[in-house]
């Protein structure tokens, strides 16, 4: 188990494309920036998108690209695979710091995800990345839903305490929310893991917020916070940079600010209580997300009916 | 055939005429086909004594030819084996631990008790919890053993299986019939696709020790923790216990499986000797802990330096030298005069060296083996006058090249001396026909080397499967020093003599008195 006792280790997991690591890089600024808390982010997705907009970079060195270029892992030096956040999350100005790191992992198709996930966190806790002085938060951005073993690690026993599950008004976005729900009641009972809170990024979808908060209440946990749609954050994108640093005084930056701190002072993680399959579809059709159909038109084509 | 009332072995029982006959017959009907070009053959093997294919084989990247390193889970069986009644459990594929158990069981000569929980297909694809869960219990109920002490194989780290949580499910769905929340089942992680089987033998004593002193800590005593790393010296075991207790101080060795793999005859019990349990839980008390094997520990003596802020570090007794820095570091810590009966033996190990000196002095060893074995052993050779011209360390770790470097700089003959870190014994096999050695010193592997070069093979090193009784001596401390003095003394006279026996040609050096 690494790092000090009051380190909160926190991890963010939902849908692929969903905006998870947007939603992630432009929380953990404000945290960072307003809540002068200092950061460590592991991206444990291959594609190594976690951190650019912190780091104002298209993407950072991974920690198996290095042992690739090397070798091997043993051979990979922490200055190399950890960076320091460029601008306002630098160790050097006001409010507190972030610094990045990318587990990275093979092309696709070949190679195993999970093994690299692995293999980069337990880098990272050899060279005492967590033992950084100072640090306060550790964040995880893990690609998609849970799949295997590897991409568990980081909400085993004394990686992430904290996950929190971004999703959207979107059936596949609550499917994967409550499939995560059930990975974390896996290691829940046995491990300290607990899930914190729903994260909706709005697309806007039709009753949007109602259903988002009555899957959070299905699961047992909160809605921690419902974060609009606003151009805003394409334009700080393009430029590699978070809302919080490309236009502090604009709203959708307040409503980062709200998100960060109600997750610094969150004090609501609990075990999921996930659905079924049947209630869930029963909740979109609640919603008027699905259509109810006959069941005699299960499986009939549209020139049949 | 065989006949039972009189059994011959394969030495004898190949001669025989039904099977030369049948290994003519083979041979005949193998070149008829072309499949043997005894020319081409010929021509081969003489090529790859060159130094045209030693290039080519130092430049060998994608493949390991006769390795001189075992995997991870080989070393946390060892750690586990030197508790007290602890059964080492391998969380995976059965035939790893057949050849764990296999493997020790050659060298030792003696039964390797572990278990494994059989992962197979299903397991690889659904993660491994069924099988920790039956396992454990299981072993538990048949064994009975006071601690069992987990560890993996690659198939279960490739698919992440997490064992802090599933060694907790197991417990919590026993409900304490076998395996109550206080039962000690300390784990590791040992992927053996990283380091070697000293990384698995570092990882598995840092889970045991880290694991067992939770909520541990109390009022420090003045005692000291030795870990003695992989030794497979069961003698070596015994030599530091001797010096430590010398100075009648209180100590707790870490590991200690000179018992398990030396029981006498008579009833077999699976279990024997080891570290108490509960000088294990106690050991973060402990004002010091020295480390025998450096790069065997390195993670374990972080924690202990670091958070456990203990006095010690590292000392690597084999030879003159390093004896004397283990005595001194000993005398050190317990603030005592050095006592006379090490002064004496120290004495008669100096006094052995002297005899020996003139025919160890200039002769040229390549030598293989683990990297703190070697930086030991390389020292005692130096001391002796001798020449390590090559020095082979196939798992070494990131510091052991320069470390060996330094220390063959301290010898005359610096320039002919070479470190070869992270290659294999194919590559010693190059190494011995374009720079050859007067004598090889390493583990039973060398054997081909031998046959193919020549070179006399000193056994000195694991696994020794083919030689009796060696892992019994000690090559630690004074009195292991002089082992080794012996073992490499007389091979080198055994050769003198087999150099000069032959009459009127060169006996005239072929002495009674060496």
């Amino acid at each position: 188990m690494a790092g000090a006792a009051s380190l909160r280790q926190i991890a963010f997991y939902g849908k692929g494309g969903i905006g998870k690591s947007t939603t992630s890089q432009n929380t953990l600024a404000a945290m960072s920036h307003y809540f002068g808390k200092n950061i460590m982010i592991v991206g444990c997705d291959p594609k190594a998108d976690s951190t650019r907009l912190i780091l104002h970079e298209k993407a950072q060195d991974t920690i198996l690209s290095l042992a690739a270029e090397m070798g091997t892992i043993e051979d990979v030096e922490m200055e190399q695979a950890r960076l320091w956040g460029k601008g306002l999350f630098d160790r050097e100005t006001p409010g507190g710091w972030i610094n990045c790191t990318e587990s990275g992992g093979p092309e696709p198709g070949v190679g195993c995800a999970g093994r690299g996930v692995i293999t980069a966190i337990n880098f990272l806790e050899e060279e005492g990345a967590y033992d950084e002085d100072g640090l306060d938060f550790v964040s995880y951005d893990v690609l998609g839903d849970v799949v295997c073993g590897g991409f568990a690690m980081p909400i085993r026993e004394g990686k992430a305490q904290e996950i929190y599950i971004v999703m959207s008004g979107e059936m596949m976005a609550m499917y994967a929310a409550n499939n995560i729900s059930k990975g974390i009641l896996k290691y829940a009972n046995t491990g300290g893991v607990r899930l914190a809170g729903l994260i909706c990024n709005a697309r806007m979808t039709d009753k949007e917020y109602d259903l988002a908060l009555e899957l959070a209440q299905r699961l047992g946990t909160q809605l921690i916070h419902f974060v609009p749609r606003n151009n805003i954050v394409q334009h700080a994108e393009l430029r590699r940079m978070t809302v919080v640093e490309y236009s502090p005084y604009s709203d959708q930056a307040r409503e980062y600010k709200e998100l960060a701190r109600k997750i610094v002072y969150n004090d609501m993680k609990i075990i999921p209580t996930p659905i079924s399959m049947d209630e869930l579809e029963d909740l979109l059709l609640a919603f008027g997300l699905e259509d109810e159909v006959d069941e005699s038109q299960v499986g009939k084509a549209a020139h049949e009916a | 055939m065989q006949e039972v009332e009189k059994i011959v072995n394969g030495k004898d029982l190949f001669k025989r005429p039904e099977y030369a006959e049948v290994l003519a017959n083979k041979k005949q009907f193998e070149s008829s086909m072309l499949a043997i070009n005894p020319a081409k053959v010929d021509e081969i093997a003489e090529w790859t004594k060159s130094w045209d294919y030693r290039e080519k084989n130092l430049a060998r990247e994608a493949i390991t030819v006769n390795p001189a390193k075992a995997c991870q889970p080989l070393g946390a069986v060892m750690v586990a084996l030197g508790f007290e009644g602890t059964m080492p459990y391998v969380h995976g594929s059965h035939g790893c631990v057949a050849y764990f158990r296999s493997y020790f069981t050659k060298h030792f000569k003696e039964p390797t008790p572990c278990v494994s929980d059989s992962m197979t297909e299903d397991a690889a694809v659904f993660g491994g919890l069924v099988n920790m869960k039956e396992g454990l219990k299981n072993c538990a109920a048949v064994y009975k053993p006071k601690m069992i002490a987990v560890s993996t194989t690659c198939m279960a780290e490739v698919i992440g299986d997490d064992l802090q949580a599933f060694i907790l499910a197991a417990k919590e769905e026993d409900k304490g019939e076998f395996l109550p929340e206080e039962y000690p089942i300390p784990y590791a992680h040992t992927p053996s696709f990283v380091g070697s089987h000293i990384t698995g033998y570092d990882n598995m004593m840092h889970g045991i020790m880290s694991q067992l002193t939770e909520g541990q800590k109390g009022e420090t005593k003045q005692r000291i923790n030795i870990i003695p790393g992989f030794e497979t010296y069961i003698g070596s075991l015994r030599s530091v216990k001797s010096i430590v207790e010398a100075f009648g101080t209180d100590y707790i060795m870490l590991g200690d499986h000179s018992d398990q793999w030396d029981m006498p005859a008579g009833n077999y019990e699976m279990f024997q000797g080891g570290t108490k349990i509960d000088d294990a839980k106690d050991c973060i008390n402990s004002s010091a802990t020295i480390s025998l094997q450096k790069y065997a520990t390195s993670k374990t003596m972080k924690m202990v330096e670091k958070r456990w802020k203990h006095a010690g570090g590292f000392s690597n007794p084999i030879g003159l030298k390093g004896t004397d820095e283990f005595v001194m570091k000993l005398a050190e810590l317990t603030g005592t005069e050095v006592p006379q009966k090490l002064k004496t033996e120290r004495g008669r190990l100096v006094d052995a060296m002297q005899d020996s000196y003139p025919y160890m002095h200039g002769k040229k060893f390549a030598i293989w083996g683990d990297p703190d074995f070697l930086l030991g052993a390389v020292s005692f050779l130096l001391e002796m006058g001798a020449e390590p011209t090559h020095v082979l360390c196939h798992n070494a770790p990131n510091g052991w090249e320069a470390e060996m470097r330094a220390l063959l700089d301290t010898s005359p003959a610096k320039d002919s001396l070479n470190v070869w870190a992270g290659k294999d014994l194919w590559h010693m096999r190059s190494l011995l026909f374009t720079e050859p050695v007067d004598f090889m010193i390493g583990n039973s592997y060398g054997k081909e080397l031998m046959r193919d070069t020549g070179t006399p093979l000193i056994y000195i090193g694991f696994p020794i499967f083919d030689r009796h009784h060696l892992h019994r001596y000690s090559i630690s401390g004074y009195d292991g020093a002089l082992n080794l003095l012996t073992w490499i003394t007389n091979k080198v006279l055994d050769q003198l003599d087999e150099d000069t026996k032959h009459i009127a040609t060169t006996d005239y050096f072929f002495d009674l008195v060496r």
